[in-house]
């Protein structure tokens, strides 16, 4: 591929980002209409686990700057440095998801599913499609792994490891929003 | 897109590290104080700006956006985007507050005459 197809395929990534921005932009609305809406049950003050969540941010910032650091390597045809590097952030993003469903069987558990109230449904949808995403990337991240060790660094893996690295940075952007809002907010 | 170098990656890390740890602190530290130290408003406005100032610093150098050549269609349609996304949840939220203002139950009517308004009977 040259580098003029490279440079509309991105593009057209980057309009696909763009979207999905929106997609949670109305889960963020939506979230920020009921989150008062608690119906008797518990608020996100008695439920959230700051030092937790901090962990996990940390994790996921962490994972958005291996994915950098292993896009330089990319760009150096340094096979053997990508696969360090993504593997890091394949290994981060388990770590992260692993955090993020326990929390949520742990509010299962306890009764405070999202089937409990306005509140908690909106909770559940808009970091449970975050986490969608994540386990998505992951997905994809594993298959171009596969790719790289069969086949090596061509044009193809390099223009698709720059879209991989564009949504996880994304997703890191929408974590910012997801940490601040819903839990920074929830438990001031 | 444009490329990013070590320096960028190293320094949009340490700085989106800085901004976390800083609005994490922000709210522990006014969860422990009693009395509060400052009014809701104030902390959750710092830690918005926190949060905005986290994002900008990502968009430049984790995404490299605005260095793209000219003419910049990527940071034309994040524009478009930010737009649109500022239209729906600000006017989601004007709404509804104005659903809610406008269906409220007798009882709650006079509970917020009294309180919110300062009428009184």
């Amino acid at each position: 591929m040259n580098s003029a197809a490279t440079s509309k395929l991105t593009f057209g990534f980057w309009v696909y980002l763009m979207t999905d921005c929106v997609l949670f932009a109305s889960l963020f609305a939506a979230y920020a209409v009921l989150q008062h809406s608690t119906a008797g049950g518990p608020s996100g003050k008695e439920l959230f686990s700051l030092p937790f969540v901090f962990t996990e941010t940390l994790i996921l910032l962490t994972s958005s700057y291996t994915t950098g650091l292993g896009m330089l390597a990319v760009h150096q045809l340094d096979k053997r440095r990508v696969m360090m590097w993504f593997s890091l952030t394949f290994l981060l993003g388990i770590a992260f998801l692993t955090m993020e469903l326990s929390e949520f069987s742990k509010l299962a558990a306890d009764g405070t599913g999202w089937q409990r109230s306005a509140f908690l449904s909106a909770f559940f949808t808009l970091v449970g499609t975050h986490g969608l995403h994540i386990a998505t990337g992951l997905l994809w991240m594993s298959v171009l792994g596969v790719q790289l060790i069969r086949r090596g660094l061509t044009q193809g893996l390099v223009s698709r490891l720059t879209l991989l690295s564009l949504f996880w940075h994304f997703l890191d952007l929408i974590w910012i929003f997801i940490f601040t809002i819903v839990y920074l907010m929830g438990v001031i | 897109m444009g490329q990013g170098s070590f320096k960028s990656y190293t320094t949009g890390f340490a700085i989106s590290v800085v901004l976390t740890l800083g609005a994490f602190l922000v709210v522990s530290s006014h969860a422990l104080s009693q009395p509060a130290m400052f009014t809701r408003t104030w902390v959750v406005s710092l830690i918005v700006i926190l949060a905005l100032a986290q994002f900008a610093a990502q968009l430049m150098l984790f995404l490299h956006l605005g260095e793209e050549p000219k003419p910049r269609w990527n940071s034309i349609i994040f524009s478009f985007m930010i737009m649109v996304v500022v239209i729906i949840v600000f006017g989601s939220l004007w709404i509804m507050a104005n659903l809610n203002y406008h269906t409220m139950s007798p009882a709650d009517t006079s509970r917020y005459l009294m309180h919110e308004e300062g009428i009184h009977k």
